[in-house]
């Protein structure tokens, strides 16, 4: 940072909102196609996992151990497979979301009351019936409280693959480090913020359309 | 409403085995059709499962079940339930769907068009007591359980199955609400004649919605009888036991005293002043209860101004005995 520079050059920020946008598509990108597919992936997992349970430690641990690699030292171990990439950032970006999907998903699904699904069963639900019409919704609460927590932290990933050359508003965070300029830099890290705290906004509002019921009592 | 006819259920050599434990012993039985077969016992006397093997939530481990002469067995399990009323104690409807969407299930399934299915999950609303403006779209949460049962009772009924099975429904509502569901129920059902399997561990419930009680114990057939035919004669010490000491006069409450023979020989203008008037319709035990209380040992019978005749305790007496 240049003596005598304020922290923040309005004029600066005014004159780049072409790139805001810009790199706000970017990261809106990276965050939905890796909570998209990592939900994919993940509904099937949880599928598998409540058909047959024996999956289910299998299945956590390797999710787990996903979670646990550091991200930074997971995008440099696919560089030399994936180069750099939005393949090598949405493989790190979709393996985070898993442990989180699958275990709301698994846990909202086993949360429906056995009195519900004896009820449809007894009824004449066919299984699959079961699943989408009765499960699912009944999930939904748990499932989207999921997809909350994998977005969030995905936005916040998303900042770090700039350091491969994806990155949305992790690249102006890095080009203002690069440059001593904390204008570009705070632009960066507050409209991650503001990106998180807008799409979960956007999510709890979906959710309380999609579940009108868990309002009524 | 179109009356829906009741199936007959015929369970035959009915036995379900799981490891280690013989849950349904050689289980026969028939019920007649629009009639209410009541299955009562202790816990684990198999009276769940055998009901649960009728729609083949529980598929049985030898033996056949026939509603009207056709093999559940033979039958695709989604179709057959589908064609059966069910209700369990928990009810389980459908905490996401409205109340008109739950009564609306069996016809949906069943791809009827939406507007026979509006017409008839109002009139199923009204049925069961619960005014359709204003509960058709409400969720389950909102409602009482007392309500919540009624609801599951409609949402069975929906389709008119030929037979309706019930796994104590009304065992998780108070005292009061239950005595006004049995009433509504057994009134709902003489009207729709639809034949009901009804699971239960209160032997007075039984009793009053029974036509026949169909008594289990370790997954056997004990007694299957009507219900004065039961307390009149148990078979042996465990349905006497089971019946309870007082079985003698709960038979009384059974009977009107219309339906005994009155001793006519009596000229009404020698009969104590004192004596209980008692219409014909009452039952044996309210004139039992009149009589002790008045300290006459007569009651007097009249239908109307009509004199039918008097009775006496030693003919209450023949009835508690059974040999009358």
């Amino acid at each position: 940072m240049t003596e005598g520079e304020p922290l923040i050059r309005w004029d600066w920020i005014a004159s780049h909102l072409d790139e805001f946008a810009f790199r706000l598509g970017e990261h809106v990108e990276l965050t939905v196609i890796a909570v998209g597919v990592g939900f994919v992936i993940a509904f099937a997992l949880s599928l598998l996992i409540l058909r047959a349970p024996r999956t289910e430690g299998p299945i956590t641990w390797v999710t787990g151990t996903l979670y646990t690699i550091p991200s930074l030292a997971l995008f440099a171990l696919l560089i030399p497979y994936t180069g750099l990439t939005i393949v090598t950032a949405e493989i790190g970006l979709v393996g985070y979301t898993l442990l989180i999907l699958v275990r709301n998903i698994v846990r909202g699904i086993r949360g429906v009351p056995a009195e519900v699904r004896e009820a449809a069963l007894g009824m004449g639900y066919a299984p699959g019936d079961l699943l989408w019409r009765i499960e699912v919704p009944l999930a939904l609460a748990v499932i989207i409280a999921g997809v909350r927590i994998a977005t969030i932290s995905t936005i916040g990933l998303v900042t770090v693959t700039a350091l491969i050359g994806q990155g949305g508003f992790g690249q102006l965070i890095l080009s203002g480090l690069q440059r001593f300029f904390s204008t570009e830099l705070i632009a960066g890290a507050v409209l991650s913020v503001a990106l998180a705290i807008c799409a979960d906004a956007l999510l709890v509002a979906v959710q309380q359309r999609l579940t009108p019921w868990t309002r009524a009592a | 409403m179109a009356s829906t006819r009741g199936a007959t259920v015929e369970f035959r050599d009915v036995s379900k085995r799981y490891p280690g434990q013989l849950a349904v012993d050689q289980l026969s039985f028939k019920v007649p059709a629009g009639r209410i077969c009541i299955l009562v016992g202790p816990s684990g006397s198999g009276k769940t499962t055998s009901l649960k093997m009728v729609n083949r939530l529980i598929e049985p481990s030898s033996g056949s079940i026939f509603i009207d002469g056709q093999d559940v067995l033979h039958k695709e399990p989604t179709a057959l339930r589908r064609g059966i009323g069910y209700v369990i104690q928990q009810v389980g409807l459908f905490p996401h769907q409205t109340i008109a969407e739950n009564v609306a299930t069996v016809p949906r399934l069943l791809g009827w068009p939406g507007a026979r299915i509006a017409t008839r999950t109002e009139e199923l609303l009204a049925l069961v007591g619960l005014e359709p403006t204003r509960f058709a779209r409400r969720y389950p949460a909102q409602l009482s359980g007392g309500e919540r049962q009624r609801v599951g009772v409609a949402r069975a009924l929906a389709a008119e199955p030929p037979v309706m099975l019930m796994d104590e429904p009304f065992g998780a509502v108070d005292p009061i609400v239950r005595d006004r569901l049995q009433n509504e129920f057994l009134r709902i059902q003489r009207d729709q004649g639809t034949t009901v399997l009804f699971v239960t561990h209160d032997i007075d419930e039984a009793i009053k919605l029974g036509d026949r009680v169909a008594v289990m114990r370790g997954g056997k057939l004990v007694q299957y009888a009507p219900p004065g035919e039961l307390l009149a004669h148990p078979v042996n010490a465990f349905v006497a036991e089971f019946v309870g000491s007082d079985r003698g006069l709960k038979r009384l409450g059974l009977l009107t005293v219309g339906g005994v023979d009155l001793d006519t020989t009596v000229a009404r203008s020698t009969v104590s002043a004192n004596a209980p008037i008692l219409s014909p319709a009452s039952t044996l035990r309210d004139a039992l209860v009149r009589m002790l209380a008045t300290e006459a040992q007569v009651g007097l019978v009249l239908d109307g101004q009509r004199y039918l005749g008097v009775l006496t305790l030693s003919k209450i007496g023949k009835m508690i005995r059974g040999d009358a």
